[in-house]
């Protein structure tokens, strides 16, 4: 049947007991929990003492605000960050160590929990937070709106997200990670009883509404709220990307959802979809989860791409070279990837015709994106190029990306794939991708906009060592893995008998570490930035001076980013601006519309949390309960009507009034 | 001040049928649904009078009559047309049903070869070169 | 896209103004956002009709759809459930003409004819399970009551959301905004009757073949 029948079930408290408390065995937990827990308490005795509880409600965990959203998410993602490079950083030390005689000194069901959380939280808890974020501070500010189409679904996506990584997080505490890779491919109905594929089950579902409905808010503000004269074609890029992320976001989340409910009927109802028996088949669920998962990846490259064409273009003090053949390749990128899913599976038997199609097509979908690295290298070629960090993570990405990319085609080959399908090759290859194109975008998103978020730059030589060692340390970790795949050496494997093989995973462990060094310096930028937050800090707003609109705005913003509303005549609308010898408009402001603050979207969020840790652990009270909870928070939010307020005329224009005292002061 | 606030205010409520969606008529309604019940009835018939011998020629009608009432539902009850939302309503349309279609025929036609090759029992794939190898042992991916 | 702007005057009128002098009349977005929300949805049941297109007909040796299948009861259905959206259409007509007391007769009918599928679709699910087909029955039957049960939550989650729809109206009457639900709520039961055209015509037409 569908539950192991050795568990116990206690009415109250489900299938959860002491045991599966794992510190009390586990010593490495038991570690990490101790440091969480002093680390919390001084987290939460600082918000105490300096009375930000406050603020820390009102402010944040309400805030409908797209550029706090935006925020919160990039926090969300670098704290999981974390989390997820421990587990490489484990995995690289246990198969560093763990050859011939040596078992290394993580048991295998410890090791394979630890790849899974590392794959499941690098992607949805780390690159889609980033991902997101990015696109929640930006796009508004980008085309001229004063926040998304749907303010209060825009917190509530954040918060959702938030439990769904709540959730992993204390599968490390309480009860088990799933062992079965961040797919969960062999995680089928009743053959692995455990929590762990519960709690990756809950964990997705809950943040994947978040994203869905995220995907929906950006789709309409895009359409729905750009500034008067800013047509299609006027986008900037960045934009452009996120409007084809967010329509793949909404077009393959439904998938993982369909899929994902599909297994958990296998496990809680006795359902045949994926089983061995009764007419089921597997390898069904593995054709369905691939359909999302391969555009998936592209929703996490194309807000890169869309990152790095901002940059480029700023840095090279000219104008994105073919802004419409970056906008078709987008596009065609968008549709391509939804034709090559197969290739993550050509070795399960679809057969010649079938693999040779999806082949095909995977080689096809390369060459958009060729055209796109073309695009850039000529917005390069006679700019007048600057260096800065944000252009130095470019040019790494460009160097880094490619060849990556070129490791895809090669892999797109079915014959080829057949020899190196799940061998390190693979895991060389997709690292080469996500890391070359969307890490090396997020920390020069990072860079580039920090000033306009935060108002003071970050610190360039800190910014520079932090890229250095991220460059070099990528390569250093992962040609290694290369090699290792053409020798054949399958992935996930916590242990080798071929003593031979362990210098490739040694000189991989020390690339690795130069990551964790490349880490360091990211936070010691972070923090000496900040203490030198007056030498860095940015009054005009447009401190790299730079061509999209939100350089039009302070550094940071007010609430309602523009006070009165930009007309668009041109792509590059602020160069536009700037070049025509715009002038602030000092007076005549007009009091503002804005939506109102709610704790309704985290109320409801953290019900869903109790939700998912109630349908883990089998308790089926508190399930029913917490699942009445949100339908009736739900429909009382509903009844709520007031959701906006106006910003007074007098209250907009001190706040511009306090900025032309700034930039008065400037100049 | 106030002035303002109320020429805002306003300024939000005075418009009627743009904001409210597309105009819904009476004949709109009974020609969708009149078309409806015709273009259900007939595929029943089909089917519960056994009309057709040949089983594909049912399949292929039924199939038809889908599609076309389904175009009847979007026009005549969901409005669609390429005007409605400055046209990306019908432009997301277009989007979903294509990926929809290829979400279906690339599963059914994934699934068959899978079915055909994998699946124990059907081991006759003439690919296999030794024949001491049987060509499907179940590989799935882990 | 459209290129409105509330400056008065000639398109040349705005003459490298970078700024608007008044509010723009932002459009409200709830109408297409809903829209792209039922496109994900389509999308949901594209995943549950490709698994019942690969799946259905897996019956381990089980009773296939010619014998499980109740036809009549099938059209009884879908008559009740296009006679729910025609109801609603009612409702629609009647809240263009601004009746309150018309919009809500209407969808209290809708409501009883959703309610009345609901309860044949359950009765029949009933009887399913009961002759030895439920979900756990074979493949076939999972697929079946998966994709047939997903609509049916759709029109259950409709139903409740019919509800708390009426007494908003009841209480607030059809402002802009309750004007703005039921377009959306309108839309959604729509949408599941366009669902089910696929479920009547290929898992049961198509399915006692």
């Amino acid at each position: 049947m569908s539950v192991a029948t050795n568990v116990s079930h206690d009415p109250l408290l489900g299938r959860l007991t002491w045991n599966d408390i794992p510190m009390v065995h586990e010593p490495i937990v038991l570690w990490t929990f101790i440091a969480v827990v002093l680390g919390g308490l001084v987290v939460f005795a600082g918000i105490t003492k300096f009375k930000l509880w406050g603020p820390l409600w009102k402010n944040w965990i309400c805030s409908i605000d797209h550029k706090n959203i935006g925020i919160m998410y990039m926090i969300l993602g670098l704290v999981m960050f974390l989390r997820g490079f421990a587990d490489a950083i484990m995995m690289r030390g246990q198969q560093a160590l763990a050859a011939g005689e040596s078992m290394g000194y993580l048991p295998p069901h410890h090791y394979d929990q630890i790849f899974t959380a590392h794959g499941v939280i690098m992607i949805f808890f780390v690159a889609m937070p980033f991902v997101t974020g990015l696109m929640n501070y930006l796009v508004p500010l980008q085309i001229g709106a004063r926040d998304v189409a749907f303010p209060f679904l825009n917190n509530f996506s954040f918060w959702m997200t938030t439990s769904g990584a709540v959730l992993v997080m204390a599968s490390l505490f309480v009860g088990e990670f799933s062992t079965l890779g961040w797919l969960a491919l062999s995680g089928l109905g009743e053959y692995h009883p455990g929590v762990g594929l519960d709690y990756y089950i809950w964990a997705l579902q809950i943040a994947g509404v978040g994203t869905t409905l995220s995907g929906i808010n950006l789709i309409v503000t895009i359409i729905k709220m750009r500034a008067p004269g800013m047509n299609l074609m006027k986008m900037p890029i960045f934009t452009w990307t996120s409007l084809c992320t967010n329509a793949l976001i909404v077009a393959s989340f439904p998938i993982l959802t369909a899929v994902l409910v599909l297994m958990t009927l296998d496990r809680y109802v006795g359902t045949n979809f994926f089983t061995n028996e009764l007419g089921g088949n597997p390898m069904l669920y593995v054709n369905l989860i691939w359909i999302w998962g391969h555009p998936e990846v592209y929703i996490l490259i194309l807000p890169a791409f869309g990152v790095f064409s901002e940059i480029v273009a700023t840095f090279s003090r000219k104008r994105l070279f073919g802004y419409t053949s970056m906008v078709y390749a987008t596009v065609c990128i968008t549709i391509l990837s939804w034709l090559v899913w197969l290739h993550h599976f050509f070795t399960m038997g679809s057969g010649a015709s079938v693999n040779s199609f999806f082949g095909i097509t995977t080689m096809i979908i390369s060459i958009p994106t060729g055209a796109k690295i073309f695009n850039w290298l000529f917005t390069m070629y006679r700019g007048r190029i600057k260096f800065t960090v944000p252009m130095l993570w470019t040019v790494g990405f460009m160097l880094t990306f490619t060849i990556g990319g070129m490791t895809g085609v090669l892999l797109a080959v079915p014959p080829a794939d057949f020899v190196l399908h799940n061998s390190l090759f693979l895991i060389a290859h997709f690292h080469n991708v996500i890391i070359g194109g969307v890490v090396f975008a997020v920390f020069a998103g990072i860079n580039y906009w920090y000033p306009k978020a935060f108002g003071y730059r970050l610190d360039e030589f800190w910014g520079k060592a932090s890229f250095w060692f991220w460059f070099v340390g990528f390569w250093v970790a992962f040609s290694p893995l290369y090699v290792l795949g053409l020798m054949g050496v399958t992935r996930r494997v916590n242990h080798y008998e071929d003593t031979s093989l362990q210098i490739w995973f040694i000189i991989a462990a020390f690339g690795a570490v130069l990551i964790a060094l490349g880490i360091a310096c990211f936070f010691i930028q972070l923090f000496v930035s900040y203490l030198k937050r007056d030498q860095l800090r940015d009054v005009t707003g447009d401190c790299w001076n730079g061509r999209t609109l939100e350089w039009a705005t302070s550094s940071p913003p007010p609430q309602y980013n523009f006070a009165f509303t930009p007309a668009v005549h041109d792509s590059d609308a602020w160069w536009d601006m700037k070049k025509h010898g715009f002038k602030r408009k000092l007076d005549g402001f007009v009091e503002i519309h804005m939506p109102k603050n709610t704790g309704a979207g985290f109320v409801i969020s953290m019900i869903a949390l109790v939700f998912g840790f109630a349908m883990i652990w089998h308790m089926w009270w508190l399930a029913g309960l917490s699942f009445a909870g949100i339908v009736l928070a739900s429909i009382i939010h509903t009844f709520n009507y007031k959701r906006d307020y106006y910003i007074p005329a007098t209250q907009v224009a001190a706040t511009e009034e306090e900025r032309t005292q700034l930039l008065a002061r400037h100049v | 001040m106030s002035a303002q606030h109320n020429h805002a205010a306003h300024g939000h409520d005075d418009h009627h049928g743009h904001d409210d969606g597309p105009h819904s008529t009476f004949s709109g309604y009974m020609i969708g649904f009149f078309l409806s019940i015709i273009l259900t009835a007939i595929p029943f018939a089909v089917v519960m009078g056994d009309v057709f011998e040949n089983r594909t020629t049912t399949v292929v009608v039924i199939a038809f009559f889908a599609v076309v009432q389904i175009i009847v539902h979007m026009i005549y009850f969901l409005h669609m047309n390429g005007k409605v939302e400055g046209g990306w309503t019908l432009m997301s349309t277009i989007f979903t049903i294509v990926f929809v279609a290829v979400t279906l025929a690339g599963t059914l036609w994934v699934m068959y070869h899978m079915n055909t090759n994998m699946m124990p029992g059907h081991n006759h794939s003439p690919t296999v070169v030794n024949p001491q190898q049987p060509a499907g042992e179940g590989h799935t991916n882990h | 896209m459209s290129n409105h702007n509330t400056l008065a005057g000639a398109p040349g009128a705005l003459n490298r103004d970078y700024f608007l002098k008044e509010e723009p009349h932002v459009e409200n977005g709830t109408a297409l956002g809903f829209w792209l929300y039922l496109m994900s949805d389509c999308l949901i049941f594209a995943a549950l009709f490709a698994t019942y297109g690969a799946l259905g007909r897996n019956y381990a040796g089980g009773a296939g759809g010619a014998e499980l299948f109740d036809l009549s009861l099938v059209a009884i259905n879908t008559a009740l459930l296009l006679f729910s959206s025609i109801t609603f259409g009612f409702a629609m007509l009647a809240k263009q003409k601004g009746s309150v007391k018309g919009t809500v007769v209407w969808l209290i009918i809708t409501g009883l004819f959703g309610a009345g599928f609901l309860g044949v679709e359950l009765y029949e699910f009933h009887h399913l399970i009961h002759v030895g087909a439920g979900p756990q029955s074979s493949a076939a039957m999972s697929a079946f009551f998966a994709l047939v049960g997903t609509h049916g939550l759709h029109v259950t989650f409709g139903l409740v959301w019919l509800v708390v729809l009426l007494l908003q109206i009841g209480k607030h009457g059809l402002t802009r905004e309750n004007n703005r639900r039921l377009m959306c709520l309108s839309m959604f039961w729509h949408f599941l009757d366009v669902v089910w055209i696929g479920v009547f015509s290929f898992v049961y037409l198509i399915g006692v073949l």
